[in-house]
């Protein structure tokens, strides 16, 4: 009798303790995300704004309308593909914040030579052509950064910056004075036809740009964990000198993240251009690359994790658009609440590692 | 300049001068370690106190709760008689104790008035032209000439540190210490140095003078004091130094550091000769290396070590062996000679390459470029292996093989981890140790560089590793050792070639008397 009490006694310890862990883990993840929307609320309210009616309108257009549902799960596509190209770098330790300039490179060079293919070749042939020509401009522009820290030492964060600016300014220029459409007067590239395009998925209007981006993250997160190659390269990230110590070829590998990185986020703007916009006008500029490094810090580098806040992040960005037409607040805000919610997961993680130590 | 005065030291009465700093029974620990165990000594005023010592020997705890930044656990400190602790470097300043460090502290960029009216409080304008005067006059007082508008920067590391002294004095120090303050100087500035500690003494004040150099330790010291192993183990009064000549004195003091006396049973554990092939063709030969590159350059390297021999390199931290073990490794480039493994020129080969042909470096930096800390033990034991099968098939983490070879190791090499997967940064420093030792020395070794690899171990770990080392000498490869421990290398080299700034200055056979002739080489005195 007693023998038993005690085995259940020991079982519900058991289950309780599992209950404690798991709602711990829930508490550092869900609770930093509830804390965050709690106080961009409160600075909703100093704007004399009700946050509920605000955040209806967000989600009531980004994750609960049927348009709304479809233009955030389109807009996915390309900021996936810019998390893909984060991760590869970042877990190398090289943080690539040029990805601004590398997805606008990627797609002037995409819609200004797609559209003069398009009617010569099949359809898939010329989105294929596309995608590469994005893929290889976008990993051209990454270079000149890969070389100056591969075999000069260059800080890449103040390189890959300033090549955003010239990046930035030079698809511009490109559009208006090389790339121009000789038959409009905007300032824009050739439009690509809508039956060239990108596939619909199931007779929405949802992107199958959504599908590479989901295939790109995939692809490298198997690549980083997985393989040898992945591992070369958080090696690199990890300890750059027991890199060297190990015999790894520390700037090959630097200029290899450098391209792959490149690649990726043209292969965004390419993605953005054959899927959805069909040409780039001059002074076009998303700054997808940008709002998505806190994305990818909050997933800590983890490509499911990863694809959470991405589609997070695009509902309240598609949700803020059509919010600010009803409540005067900018899209920007999305921004702020995801700033907030960077703040909030660095404090949970510090809390945590504190806790952590304390039981240890 | 230096013709000023000349100290007339027989007419010294230093003896009879009051201490100004006693310490009785002075006791510092650290987790692990005693770093000073009750150490008695006295700084008298009008002397110039030289402690010597090896690495570790306790030298820099000492000086540091001469200075304030630590305070002892045990026994106690009298200042001019009176107890009285010296709890911060304020404190020591205002007591008129001053320390001169081996690298200036001077700010290069500012002139020397400038930086000798640093101390003022921020509201205070800099008195410029008063405080040239008040220098001048300081430095007239000790001989020394300096131009108290002269930019740091443009000056000489001698300069400098005659600066420095100049700006204690004008701070009113009488007790100033002299932190390897030699190291970094030309011969010609280290003489400088060493007249103008003769003539503070003179001047009544107290110097403590800590070197490596024997030879500056017996030409300008009025009293040593040699430590070893945190304690005490005896030194020279001023009528000792006195009386004996500089060789004998020398002589003397090579015994107490290095501790000839007590060698008996030192030279009882001298290795097996047994293992040693010395008519087999050498594994690793150096050929006339040079590498100019690091921080301390390697000049004309040469040695050979057979199969099966230990080869223990000796020297005083900081003087290229960390250099050697890289450029050897293929980490750093060799500007010129050749290295030779197994009748192969390495010297253009790459890292990967040297391993490939049995080239293993067992780095004493395990953190710092030995592991990833943050990653698991299992994959820091195959990190130079990344790609190979059966490991890697296509390229493809083969998770299986990759923990089966981790419980392997961990078995082979006791090495004791929560789990296979646990990141290697939160294992001890043995058990990290013992993650390099499995990756480094499976597969075929033909050459192992060990460098310091008792380094921060506890006692336990310290015999495995060197049990380790002998293996591994046995089993037929040609193993360098470097380590700053002398009893290490006498116990397990076979030869021990001593370095001193980036060269090797003499290679001994590891018989009788083998540790004066490296404590000699090692100091300096033979040239």
């Amino acid at each position: 009798m007693s023998t038993q009490t005690m085995t259940e006694t020991g079982s519900t310890d058991r289950f309780r303790a599992k209950l404690q862990s798991m709602s711990g883990v829930l508490l550092m993840s869900l609770g930093p995300v509830v804390a965050a929307f709690i106080l961009s609320g409160i600075i909703l309210l100093i704007l004399d704004v009700n946050p509920f009616s605000y955040y209806g309108y967000v989600f009531g257009r980004g994750l609960l309308s049927p348009t709304g549902v479809q233009a955030t799960l389109t807009r996915m596509g390309p900021l996936l593909l810019i998390a893909a190209a984060l991760i590869v770098a970042f877990r190398a330790g090289i943080w690539n914040l040029g990805g601004d300039a590398q997805f606008l490179i990627g797609a002037v060079f995409c819609a200004a030579w797609t559209p003069l293919m398009a009617p010569h070749v099949p359809v898939w042939l010329g989105l294929l052509a596309g995608a590469a020509i994005s893929a290889v401009f976008g990993g051209i522009w990454a270079l000149v950064p890969a070389f100056l820290r591969a075999y000069q030492g260059l800080n890449e964060i103040i390189t890959t910056l300033m090549m955003n600016f010239l990046g930035i300014s030079f698809a511009s220029v490109l559009v208006k004075l090389v790339f121009l459409d000789p038959t409009t007067t905007v300032p824009q590239t050739r439009t690509l036809a809508v039956d060239d395009r990108l596939p619909t998925l199931f007779g929405t209007t949802i992107s199958s740009g959504l599908v590479i981006g989901l295939i790109a993250i995939l692809g490298v997160h198997f690549m980083m964990t997985r393989t040898a190659f992945g591992l070369r390269l958080r090696v690199v990230g990890g300890n750059a000198s027991a890199a060297v110590h190990a015999g790894l070829a520390v700037p090959l590998l630097t200029v290899a993240v450098f391209a792959i990185s490149g690649a990726l986020a043209g292969l965004s703007g390419g993605v953005a251009i054959l899927g959805q916009y069909g040409n780039v006008r001059a002074d076009w500029n998303p700054g997808y690359s940008l709002a998505v490094v806190p994305l990818v810090f909050l997933a800590r580098f983890n490509g499911f994790a990863a694809i959470g806040f991405v589609a997070l992040f695009s509902i309240l960005s598609i949700g803020a658009e059509s919010a600010a037409r009803r409540t005067g607040i900018p899209n920007y805000f999305t921004l702020v609440t995801i700033g907030i919610l960077l703040v909030m997961l660095a404090i949970s993680e510090y809390y945590g590692a504190k806790r952590q130590k304390a039981g240890a | 300049m230096l013709d000023a005065s000349t100290p007339e030291h027989s007419a010294q009465p230093s003896t009879e001068a009051p201490p100004i700093v006693t310490f009785e029974g002075v006791t510092k620990r650290y987790p692990g370690i005693i770093a000073n165990d009750s150490i008695d000594m006295e700084f008298r005023a009008g002397e110039v106190h030289v402690l010597l010592g090896e690495n570790g020997a306790g030298k820099s705890t000492l000086v540091s709760m001469l200075s304030g930044l630590q305070q002892p656990d045990d026994g106690r400190i009298l200042i001019d008689g009176v107890e009285k602790p010296i709890s911060s470097p304020a404190d020591a300043l205002d007591i008129g104790i001053s320390t001169v460090f081996q690298h200036s502290m001077l700010v290069p960029s500012l002139t020397l008035v400038e930086n000798a009216t640093l101390g003022r409080k921020w509201w205070q304008a800099p008195d410029r032209a008063g405080t040239a005067g008040a220098m001048k006059t300081a430095a007239e007082r000790i001989g020394v000439t300096l131009d108290p508008m002269a930019l740091t920067g443009d000056l000489s590391l001698g300069e400098r540190q005659q600066a420095e002294i100049t700006r204690a004095l004008m701070r009113g120090a009488r007790f100033l210490i002299l932190d390897e303050a030699t190291a970094m100087l030309t011969p010609n500035d280290a003489a400088r140095l060493g007249e103008l500690m003769q003539r503070l003494a003179a001047e009544g004040m107290a110097v403590v003078f800590i070197t490596h150099k024997l030879n500056e330790a017996v030409a300008y010291g009025d009293r040593i004091s040699v430590l070893r192993l945190g304690k005490k183990v005896g030194g020279l009064t001023p009528e000792e130094l006195k009386s004996l000549d500089a060789q004998e004195a020398t002589n003397q003091v090579v015994r107490l550091m290095f501790g000839t006396q007590g060698a008996q049973s030192g030279d009882a554990e001298r290795p097996d000769m047994s293992t040693v092939d010395r008519d087999a063709k050498p594994t690793l030969e150096l050929l006339a290396l040079y590498a100019d590159s690091g921080r301390v350059p390697l000049s004309n390297i040469e040695f050979k070590v057979w199969p099966g021999e230990i080869l223990g390199i000796a020297g005083i931290d900081g003087n290229g062996q960390k250099q050697l073990a890289a450029a050897l490794a293929g980490q750093a480039p060799i500007s010129d000679g050749r290295v030779v493994l197994d009748g192969d020129y390495i010297d253009r080969m790459s890292i990967g390459q040297r391993r490939a042909k049995g080239m293993r470096y067992v780095t004493d930096d395990r953190l710092g470029e030995g592991t990833v800390g943050t990653f698991p033990m299992s994959i820091n034991l195959l990190l130079k292996e990344i790609g190979e099968a059966p490991f890697w098939r296509s390229g493809l983490e083969q998770p299986e093989a990759i923990r089966e070879n981790a419980r392997r190791q961990v078995r082979d090499y006791d090495i004791r981890t929560p789990s296979i997967e646990t990141p290697i940064g939160k294992l001890s420093g043995g058990n990290i140790q013992k993650v390099l030792l499995a990756r480094e020395l499976s597969g075929s070794a033909r050459v192992v560089i060990f460098e310091k690899p008792t380094y921060g171990l506890d006692l336990a770990n310290i015999a495995a590793t060197q049990t380790r080392i002998r293996e591994t000498a046995q089993s037929g490869a040609a193993v360098i050792l470097i380590s700053t421990e002398l009893d290490e290398i006498l116990a397990l080299s076979h030869r021990i070639a001593v370095m001193d700034q980036g060269e090797i200055k003499g290679i001994v056979e590891n018989t009788d008397g083998a540790r004066h002739k490296i404590g000699e080489l090692m100091s300096g005195v033979k040239k």
